[in-house]
């Protein structure tokens, strides 16, 4: 052991830098479990984790000691040929499968407890689109995307589909993920204690923009979500003709946008994510803009460029016409 | 069944002359030596090791920061797929079959492969096949639907252009050399090995190449299976995947997984055999626990089957699917830490040599057994629906298999460059190598870890600022680069052990019989067929041991032989009579010296072999003509290889050069002798 004082250096440095790194803001972590099921989840990660770190020290420290204790000398004879030990063969096959067992039995019950129905939840059928999500509550009749709200202290149901290829959708700090398949129906569900937003994500490589297929949860007070229920269950005004915001609406339909997305009342279609209500939400595009509207103009001037391998094409709109449909947009709060 | 060659037919009339004694490139295109055909395994992979090692340092360049436009999207997409099916197919399975080639026939003391030419078919497949899947850059259409290629989204509906179509077709052709290398292997290792070599006796890179070959018989046709069902989809419109039509959406992930988890193994295990030959060698100690090694690598092979639905854990399989296969995940760590107990085991009351090759097999122990762990916690169900398709994921297998494979075959590199090159690879660039490589290792790959559990998905293209990852992603993309400047210090001392001493056959007092034999082999490998009395041979005919069992040099080396052998039906002594060559003739024995018969080059093995990716692109482009031509290329091929003898009578000029006829073995041959005194001849095919 060369310089124990160099070595101490770098322990703090390495320690300091580790933590440094760690405080971070992490929105998306799987560390910070908010919520029934995501605690339980990292309760038995944790001991796994625990246990596994035991083993590491043993065998790494071990194996390091080793090659320092036996190493070559000139006054070392040549060593021993041991051949084996039955007795030692038998020991770490047996104790590291009773290890095992340890860690096997609570995630038996882990299993089998989160496949359990959840008690009186809201029910949310979230599909997966290539590169969006969509949110209907079922028993509420509304219908969403990118963004999903919940009350708190209440459990949430999702039955997961998909429209297209396989996605995987993901709330890392209230559960682990479900993929959403196409053909195939699946059900996840979880409870958020406290208010707050929490940020997911696609996770099942679906194409060009998987990476951009991001999806926000806000878990609000129950108050605060039976006001956004009733936000979100109001019909839009048609805005009056003549304003550009009029004229957006009209451009709405001439435009083809109807064809593709949903507005209750005016349109039916079902390829786009309904925009009834599109300028409540914080973010749009798969929650890769935040809801501005600069961002909606550059999104309107040019989909695919923005987002690679979005289903909405370059309409080749011109500046007025994007001019009047955001204000119109801006109208479907 | 003897290759006899009768000297009194005249060669056949051929519309090309059958290479006899070709040099230079022709030697290489034509070659059948299991030497040669492994050293152009390594070569070819270790350039496609480089090729790969660029496309990861294309996407730690985009994912250095946030919002990264180093790349767009659609090119991500095809580099992370081709890294990671270069990785895989492309380089530790060819360099794990370049060093199976090479060593096994020499470790089990052997002359060749059971099947030569079938072995320089299957190289050749390889590298036409990844020529072919590398064309598609050419065609701006890389595979991008990952290495794992699931359906739907492979599907025509969801990419329409080629991408797919080469990476099918690319792996449909590689699978053909993987498996024709596992079926010579499997026969080689099974009928040539040297009298006195027991099954128990085979050093244990030779069985844990075996049990990897077996994995590769069963496990390829999964693949294929899978890969033929896409084709027919994508070409002529079946419905496999098919959503729309009722296809299962889980169907191609299981039919993947059932291939992909044996896959795996197929990647560690010659890696772990490299490791059980290298720390024996340098900590002056046999394997401990050697049948335990063998039974725990057959226990991994066999439980390997068992495991392959933890790939699909957030998938919806039902609580009591999930349970059983997290249990078996979880139970399949027992073999592997055994293997791990073992080797420390085998170091503890060594006298270690540390050497670059003992370096990186320590290496391999200490990253595989990260690996290992991470892998615990994968099993652990719940935990693992957080954990998957995220950087928690990419940090394991890259652990095992970096960590892992890699490690262990450069130690294999470093170990049995000297016998490949007569040449050693200098042992400070070495550590240099190791240290660096080390180092930049784990910082790429242990913060992946934290990325995981802090919610950063795969195969993502670019991450947005704020979510925490942007520190770890920094540091990543620097250790990528330490990674590849390690590398390039190994490319700087292969390129300079060509000017260094030669060295003598056992530079590193080693154990087994490739070490009896000189720096680099001779055509024919062992001028005698060796005679095997123990384990670790060659250690034994060194060293005897003293009462507490310490090593001892002997003053004479203990070489087996068998008085028999001189003695064959009355025909007069076949003995080998090196020591009568003309006195002039300081040169090596060649085969012919010996009376060996070896088997001869052919260029068939490399002309079936082109025919393939001719039909791949045919089929392909929908240009069935082409794919016709190729196929008639291939059939055609296969036909004069099947036809021609795996020896060739010796042509009259060879015959005159060579001096007094030789002795009429072919009688030889009809009456065996109760031993097995023939050679072991390379069977024709």
């Amino acid at each position: 052991m060369r310089n124990p004082r160099r070595i101490w250096f770098a322990l703090i440095v390495g320690v300091g830098l580790v933590t440094a790194a760690c405080a971070k803001h992490a929105p998306q972590t799987t560390l910070k479990p908010e919520g029934p099921v995501g605690r339980k989840i990292d309760s038995l990660f944790h001991l796994t984790f625990w246990i596994a770190a035991g083993v590491f020290v043993l065998v790494e420290f071990g194996i390091v000691y080793l090659v320092w204790r036996y190493r070559h000398r000139d006054d070392r004879p040549e060593p021993v040929q041991v051949h084996g030990n039955t007795r030692l063969e038998i020991t770490w096959t047996v104790l590291p499968a009773v290890l095992l067992m340890f860690v096997a039995v609570p995630t038996f019950r882990a299993i089998f407890q989160l496949a359990e129905a959840p008690k009186d939840p809201i029910r949310v059928t979230v599909t997966g689109h290539q590169f969006w999500w969509q949110y209907d509550y079922t028993d509420l009749g509304i219908t969403t995307a990118n963004e999903v709200h919940m009350p708190t202290g209440r459990n949430i149901e999702f039955t997961v589909k998909s429209d297209d290829v396989i996605h995987s959708f993901w709330i890392p700090r209230l559960s682990g993920k479900h993929d959403a398949e196409p053909g195939r129906v699946a059900r996840i569900s979880m409870k958020a204690d406290k208010p707050g937003v929490y940020l997911g994500q696609c996770a099942e490589f679906c194409g060009l923009s998987h990476a951009n297929m991001r999806l926000r949860a806000f878990a609000q007070t129950p108050a605060d979500f039976d006001k956004w229920v009733s936000d979100q269950k109001a019909m839009p005004t048609q805005p009056p003709t003549g304003t550009t915001a009029g004229d957006g609406f009209a451009l709405f339909q001439v435009k083809g946008c109807a064809g593709c997305h949903t507005v209750n009342g005016i349109s039916t279609g079902m390829v786009g994510p309904n925009l009834t209500h599109v300028y409540s939400r914080s973010a749009f595009a798969g929650d890769t803009f935040d809801m501005t509207p600069d961002n909606l103009r550059m999104w309107l001037h040019n989909p695919p460029g923005v987002k690679p391998g979005s289903k909405m094409p370059n309409l080749g709109l011109s500046s007025n016409e994007i001019t009047n449909l955001v204000a119109y947009l801006q109208t479907l709060k | 069944m003897a290759a006899v060659a009768t000297f009194d037919r005249p060669a056949p009339r051929r519309l090309f002359r059958r290479p006899t004694h070709p040099t230079g490139l022709w030697d290489w295109f034509t070659t059948i030596d299991h030497k040669k055909i492994g050293l152009l395994y390594l070569g070819t992979a270790f350039v496609f090791f480089v090729v790969g090692g660029l496309e990861a340092l294309v996407i730690r360049l985009q994912l250095g920061g946030p919002n990264g436009h180093v790349v767009d999207a659609n090119t991500y997409n095809q580099i992370f797929t081709m890294h990671g099916t270069t990785m895989i197919f492309l380089v530790v399975m060819p360099l794990s079959a370049g060093l199976a080639n090479y060593l096994v026939p020499l470790m089990i003391g052997a002359r060749d492969v059971a099947f030569p030419r079938l072995n320089a078919f299957g190289y050749w497949v390889f590298v036409i096949g990844g020529l072919f899947m590398y064309s598609s850059f050419l065609f701006g259409h890389a595979p991008n639907g990952g290495w794992f290629g699931y359906a739907p989204n492979t599907e025509k509906a969801f990419n329409p252009a080629h991408n797919i179509d080469f990476w099918v077709f690319g792996l449909q052709i590689l699978g053909i050399a993987s498996l024709t290398g596992a079926i010579n292997l499997i026969v080689t290792i099974i009928n040539m090995r040297a009298p006195g070599m027991s099954l128990m006796r085979m050093p244990i890179f030779v069985w844990m190449t075996f049990i990897a070959q077996f994995l590769l018989l069963f496990a390829i046709p999964v693949i294929t299976v899978a890969l033929f069902e896409l084709m027919f989809d994508r070409l002529f419109g079946a419905n496999f995947f098919n959503i729309q039509a009722g296809a299962d959406p889980l169907l191609w992930q299981h039919l993947f997984w059932i291939f992909g988890h044996p896959e795996v193994y197929i990647l560690i295990l010659p890696a772990m055999g490299v490791v059980s030959e290298v720390l024996p060698v340098f900590t002056r100690r046999p394997l401990f626990g050697y049948p335990v090694m063998v039974f725990s690598g057959i226990a991994i092979a066999f439980m390997g089957w068992g495991v392959w639905a933890h790939h699909m854990f957030a998938t919806g399989l039902g609580p009591v699917a999930k349970s059983a296969f997290a249990l078996s995940t979880m139970f399949i760590a027992v073999p592997t830490g055994v293997k791990i107990f073992n080797w420390m085991a085998t170091m503890a009351g060594g006298k270690i040599r540390v050497k670059a090759p003992f370096l990186f097999a320590v290496g391999f122990v200490t990253m595989f057994t990260i690996g290992g762990l991470s892998g615990v916690t994968h099993a652990i169900v719940p935990a693992d629906t957080q954990q998957t398709d995220t950087y928690y994921i990419v940090a394991h297998f890259h652990y095992v298999l970096f960590g892992g494979s890699i490690f262990g075959l450069f130690a294999g590199a470093y170990y049995w460059w000297p016998k490949f090159t007569g040449k050693m690879l200098s042992d400070r660039l070495g550590k240099w190598h190791f240290w660096l490589m080390l180092i930049g290792f784990n910082l790429t790959f242990g913060p992946f870890h934290i990325l995981g559990l802090q919610g950063m998905p795969r195969r993502i293209y670019r991450y947005p600022s704020g979510r925490g990852w942007d520190f770890w992603n920094l540091m990543a993309t620097v250790g990528s680069f330490i990674i590849a400047f390690s590398v390039l210090l190994f490319i700087i001392n292969a390129v300079k052990s060509r000017k260094g001493a030669n060295v003598a056959e056992d530079p590193w007092d080693a154990r087994t019989l490739e070490w009896s034999i000189p720096n680099p082999p001779p055509e024919y490998n062992f001028a005698e067929v060796p005679i095997v009395t123990a384990r670790d041979e060659v250690w034994h005919r060194k060293y005897g041991e003293d009462e507490q069992g310490r090593p001892v040099p002997r003053s004479v080396p203990d070489v087996p032989s068998e008085p028999a052998r001189l003695e064959v039906s009355g025909n007069g002594e076949r003995e080998l009579d090196v020591e009568e060559q003309p006195e002039e003739e300081v040169r090596e024995p060649t085969a012919h010296d010996l009376h060996i018969h070896m088997p001869t080059p052919s260029y068939y093995p490399l002309l079936a072999a082109i025919g393939l990716p001719i039909i791949a692109y045919g089929l392909m482009y929908k240009a069935w003509y082409v794919a016709v031509i190729g196929a008639l290329v291939t059939l055609a091929s296969v036909y004069g290889w099947a036809l021609e003898p795996s020896t060739e009578p010796e042509e009259p000029e060879e015959i005159a050069e060579a001096g007094p006829a030789p002795e009429p073995e072919p009688q030889a041959e009809l009456e065996p002798a109760p031993e097995s005194a023939a050679e072991p001849a390379p069977t024709g095919s």
